[in-house]
């Protein structure tokens, strides 16, 4: 039993952090119909950042973690819409899905060749103590991560229901012609759904890296997870993205430990081509009425 | 049967020319170029199949490399057990052909990202496969040893025989091809891309027409595969994981999605450039990369839509039909 607690915190964890990930994508799913393919990317390069930052520059690591941060918003929310999205989304959906995989190749090589191809330490924020809850001994730094994140996720909620800019991105996505009239700011709101999504990759990335270390291919199976993530909870909602996360997070922990470690990557993606098969929006969503 | 136009007449010499041209070109080359001259031929058959399937069709699929997989398997596995290669190739297209069949299911419920998420998963679901049951595909070690075909007098032992060998098979599945995009099927397959509910409404059977799109598109997959085979004459399951899937998505994309002759200019672009960008060593995919988002800016319809742009300004002339025209716009 403890053996079980254990890993299902453990998995739980992890889960967040793909929540994180999941989450940013259905955001800029909703508001600009971008599927970011580079999203694990996203995820690996905030690391670099502050690794550049400590290392090249010689900041200290928590005013290297702002400045990554930072870098990130700017390069991954700004520079990403503003060069790659906008010339691009009026080709069609399929033409961005290529682009976003091309800088997702883009972004593997720059951090191979420009900072280095071993796995690079990264410090963490917590310790990484051992401690015990109902017998199980789980790492601080896991109960801390799923923590933070969930903490994120509630801060983000907040902000998109209870504050006006967060209605107003709410009614972008769901119907930005009548946004519009209503007097909203749409290309504001689409732009800030961007830095959002920055800035939660960011985060994912500073929480999970002290434990995958920086790799310049630590996004290839990230980002697949948290698609897959968002599409299993629902592609539409947050919550649904969140569920979808700890879902993923805790079945793949269980299934390396109890079922078989050699097909552990296979089970999020039965689990996907079966979501998409039998209930397209999700467990959580709602339908879109769009023909998806 | 209307006649042969101007046009018609240039672009058959045209062909026939690029077929001279594709005859003497390895030629007096060292073995190293014709092999890399085989790989363009073999990756232009994948991306003619992916063509189909998401040029002509409009169906998107990232498990081209997949198909590449069964193919290579099947032909390997049969003939090391001493079949001839061309008894081996009959299995290695029927499978994939019913795999591709299966695969289009999915596509009869979901589309664009769904659809590319669906065909991903089904490729990384192939390569674990293929890593994980070494009783049967040698597991990470891979097969090796596969012989190349040999027809009595005509034997493909060298690289030069074997690109012919290659070209031959090339010049079939693009005639084939062509006969398909020129049936009422093809039309089909258009009509599918333009408008699903016009299509379904004008009597255009969408479900068979979508599964055929992917089973057809398949074949050619297992085609390739089934090619690449005897030309390494080793494979393992990295050779067809997902990166490949992207890297023939990419051939189709960068030549034109739905241009006949897309495909050999991708596979070309997409084969031969890192070979010219290899004097910038471990840069070739950061420029190859930039380069791709640069054009998919400029010019999305792919590099065979460029003259076409060109003459567009300079010398406008009436729409036509998207259905009768070559070349889609991929929503």
């Amino acid at each position: 039993m403890s053996q079980f607690l254990q890993v299902f915190l453990s998995g739980l964890a992890t889960g967040a952090v793909y929540a994180l990930v999941a989450i940013g994508f259905t955001l800029v799913w909703q508001a600009a119909q971008t599927v970011n393919f580079a999203q694990g990317e996203f995820v690996m390069v905030p690391a670099f950042f502050v690794l550049i930052g400590m290392h090249w520059l010689g900041l200290s690591f928590w005013v290297a973690l702002l400045f990554g941060f930072a870098v990130s918003i700017v390069v991954l929310g700004l520079l990403f819409k503003k060069l790659i999205v906008e010339p691009i989304l009026p080709h069609g959906g399929i033409t961005l899905i290529i682009a976003t995989m091309a800088l997702g190749i883009l972004l593997k090589e720059s951090a191979k060749e420009f900072y280095g191809a071993e796995a690079q330490p990264f410090p963490a924020m917590f310790p990484g103590d051992q401690i015990d809850v109902f017998g199980a001994a789980v790492s601080l730094r896991d109960l801390l991560n799923l923590v933070i994140s969930l903490g994120i996720v509630i801060l983000l909620t907040l902000f998109l229901n209870r504050t006006r800019t967060g209605r107003c991105m709410q009614a972008t996505a769901q119907n930005p012609g009548v946004a519009e009239i209503l007097g909203v700011d749409v290309k504001r709101m689409v732009l800030y759904t961007f830095l959002i999504n920055a800035a939660l990759a960011a985060l994912a990335s500073f929480l999970i890296t002290p434990v995958y270390l920086a790799k310049f291919s630590n996004g290839e199976t990230l980002g697949l997870i948290a698609f897959i993530a968002a599409i299993v909870g629902g592609f539409n909602q947050i919550r649904g993205a969140l569920v979808g996360g700890l879902l993923i997070g805790v079945l793949d922990n269980l299934t390396a430990t109890y079922v078989t470690a050699q097909y552990r990557a296979a089970l999020p993606l039965v689990l996907l081509i079966v979501i998409i098969l039998v209930r397209p929006q999700g467990i959580m969503g709602t339908s879109e009425g769009r023909a998806v | 049967m209307r006649g042969l136009s101007v046009r018609d007449v240039w672009r058959s010499v045209a062909i026939a020319l690029l077929l001279v041209a594709a005859i003497l070109l390895p030629i007096g080359q060292k073995n190293y170029i014709i092999y890399v001259l085989t790989s363009w031929l073999i990756f232009t058959i994948a991306a003619m199949g992916l063509n189909l399937t998401l040029g002509y069709a409009g169906q998107i699929s990232l498990a081209q490399a997949s198909f590449m997989a069964i193919g290579a398997y099947v032909t390997a596995l049969l003939t090391l057990a001493g079949w001839h290669w061309l008894a081996a190739l009959p299995p290695a297209l029927i499978i994939s052909f019913v795999v591709g069949l299966i695969l289009g299911y999915p596509a009869l419920r979901v589309k664009g990202h769904f659809l590319a998420f669906v065909t991903l998963a089904f490729n990384t679901l192939v390569f674990l496969v293929l890593r994980n049951e070494d009783w049967l595909t040698g597991g990470t070690y891979g097969l090796s040893g596969m012989p190349r075909p040999d027809f009595g007098l005509f034997s493909t032992d060298k690289h030069l025989p074997f690109y012919y060998f290659t070209l031959g098979i090339t010049v079939i599945a693009a005639l084939a091809l062509w006969g398909i995009v020129r049936s009422p099927w093809g039309r089909a397959f258009k009509a599918l891309r333009e408008n699903p509910v016009r299509a379904e409404s004008l009597g255009v059977d969408t479900r068979r027409v979508t599964l055929l799109a992917f089973a057809i598109g398949s074949v050619y997959g297992g085609l390739a595969g089934a090619l690449i085979t005897p030309l390494v004459q080793f494979i393992e399951p990295g050779s067809f994981g997902l990166a490949h899937s992207l890297r023939i998505l990419l051939m189709v994309v960068v030549g034109g999605a739905g241009y006949f002759f897309g495909p050999f200019i991708g596979a070309a672009v997409v084969i031969l450039l890192p070979e010219v960008l290899r004097f910038t060593e471990g840069y070739y995919l950061i420029i190859y990369s930039a380069l791709v988002i640069v054009m998919l800016v400029f010019v999305p319809s792919g590099l065979i839509g460029v003259w076409g742009r060109l003459k567009a300004k300079v010398w406008p002339k009436q729409q036509v039909r998207t259905d009768m025209a070559e070349g889609a716009g991929l929503q």
